[in-house]
């Protein structure tokens, strides 16, 4: 079966994941988000690309920063952009999700930004659409379950390239909740397929997914051990429902062990950069110290995000 | 008067400075279009008396046929490093045809603050205008079958060079 987020000439026409995505096409996104990043310093931050076109958020899962990245970038594309409060909405009196979307097709959508609880939901629209012949409307996966999030992963790597130049000598640590980490399993995919040489993924086994090593990356309990000379950290979120279950002991304890502190950075490369998806839990997976300090580009990464997912809705939408 | 053969690039900028040198303000800002028109705007800044703050766009955001051809790769980022607003400014491009990318260029400006003055120089005017926008200064005429290109390259050295290409459509 063909890539269903690619058309019938090669070219992205949904973007579900990074998995299996060639590395021409995420290198060209991440070349076009480049000149993205520009217009936000601009008297008038916004470009005429989507006018007329109309973007609707599909958040059938709480988020703000994500669906408001999403909303500024196709608003600085000139786009019309209508948020769905899904939740409130039709599905609570019944309707299917396909009818949900046939019903907005019929509202002449462009582009779906889809999130969702539920791993393959942005897949399923996807391929209903492709196969009722609407392939001029688009879909972007904005987090599925535990599967992916790919736009998150681009502006990982896009933050990465910025303050590194390229992949091809980097070492990388992901530290935390990989387990139910949608954010970390893109991110691999994507420094895997664009050449990174040492990924690690550092946490409890608890927290890791069985087989983890399969995806290219080398496992760290030792949050010390998988630090030393590291280029990049990736710091994932505690989410605070996990403390609930028997996988942790209490989040005191994991600050005592995978929490990142200046202390522990310091065996890493001097040059470290300290990445964040956001939200942060100062205190739990990282220290107020290296959050607000010299190495952290938590913030930058957000700015970015912005520059990205413009990269990937002008892509979409012309292909 | 309007030629049948390609001029040398060299020559036609000469001809370009020349018209240029006693008519454009002291203080006006050259802004290229890339590519080729940011290494003339580099090439003009030196060779034209005055203070010309330089600046670069690329139209690839502001295109009328981007629903049908995309953006292609190599977009570059439009650096302005003046204020805009009350300036006067000359854009500057290699080939003038039919008019959509100088239209492009001037809605990109305007997104930057309110100019006073915009004027337009090329090095080429290859006729076949398809919006009412013609040039302040012009290089040189040429007459181009349709399907033919204009392309302007530069060395190693910093040469300039034109050639003629078969069209490439999207």
């Amino acid at each position: 079966m063909r890539n269903p987020q690619l058309n019938a000439d090669g070219a992205l026409t949904h973007l579900l994941t990074l998995e299996g995505l060639p590395p021409d096409i995420i290198r060209h996104i991440l070349d076009t988000a480049t000149p993205f990043v520009s217009i936000g310093e601009r008297e008038v931050k916004k470009v005429p690309l989507l006018r007329g076109k109309a973007v609707f958020n599909l958040f059938f899962e709480n988020s703000t920063r994500t669906r408001t990245t999403f909303e500024i970038a196709a608003k600085r594309l000139s786009a019309d952009v209508i948020n769905l409060n899904i939740g409130a909405s039709s599905t609570s009196k019944g309707e299917t999700l396909l009818d949900t979307v046939d019903n907005l097709v019929a509202m002449d959508a462009d582009l779906f930004v889809v999130r969702h609880a539920q791993s393959g939901a942005p897949h399923l629209i996807a391929a209903h659409l492709n196969a009722t012949g609407k392939r001029h409307v688009h879909v972007v996966n904005a987090g599925d379950g535990r599967h992916a999030h790919p736009t998150q992963g681009l502006l990982d790597l896009y933050t990465i390239r910025h303050y590194k130049g390229d992949f091809s000598n980097l070492t990388v640590a992901i530290v935390g909740d990989l387990l139910h980490s949608r954010v970390a399993r893109s991110l691999i995919h994507g420094l895997t397929t664009l050449g990174t040489p040492e990924v690690r993924a550092i946490g409890p086994r608890t927290l890791l997914p069985a087989r983890i090593e399969a995806m290219g990356v080398q496992v760290y309990e030792d949050m010390r051990m998988g630090l030393r000379d590291a280029d990049v950290v990736v710091m994932l979120r505690l989410q605070n429902e996990r403390m609930r279950g028997t996988l942790l002991p209490s989040a005191g304890e994991y600050f005592k062990h995978y929490g990142l502190t200046l202390e522990k950075l310091a065996v890493a490369k001097e040059d470290v950069i300290v990445m964040h998806p956001g939200p942060m839990n100062r205190g739990v997976e990282i220290d107020s110290a290296v959050a607000d300090g010299a190495r952290s580009v938590i913030l930058p990464q957000v700015t970015f995000g912005i520059a990205v997912r413009m990269a990937v809705m002008s892509i979409l939408a012309a292909a | 008067m309007t030629r049948h053969q390609l001029p040398d690039a060299e020559d036609a900028l000469a001809e370009l400075a020349a018209r240029m040198r006693p008519a454009v303000d002291h203080d006006a800002a050259f802004v290229g279009i890339y590519s080729g028109g940011a290494w003339l705007a580099e090439r003009l800044a030196r060779d034209i008396p005055g203070q010309h703050p330089l600046g670069f766009i690329d139209v690839s955001f502001y295109r009328d046929d981007y629903a049908t051809t995309g953006l292609k790769g190599g977009t570059k980022r439009s650096e302005i490093p003046f204020d805009v607003n009350g300036a006067t400014i000359v854009l500057i491009d290699d080939v003038l045809y039919t008019g959509r990318s100088t239209r492009a260029a001037i809605n990109e400006l305007f997104d930057f603050g309110r100019p006073a003055r915009i004027e337009l120089a090329v090095l080429i005017d290859r006729g076949g205008r398809e919006l009412p926008i013609e040039a302040t200064y012009v290089g040189a005429r040429l007459a181009v079958a349709r399907d033919q290109n204009i392309v302007l390259s530069k060395s190693a050295a910093g040469a300039l060079a034109l050639s003629v290409e078969p069209f490439r459509s999207a």
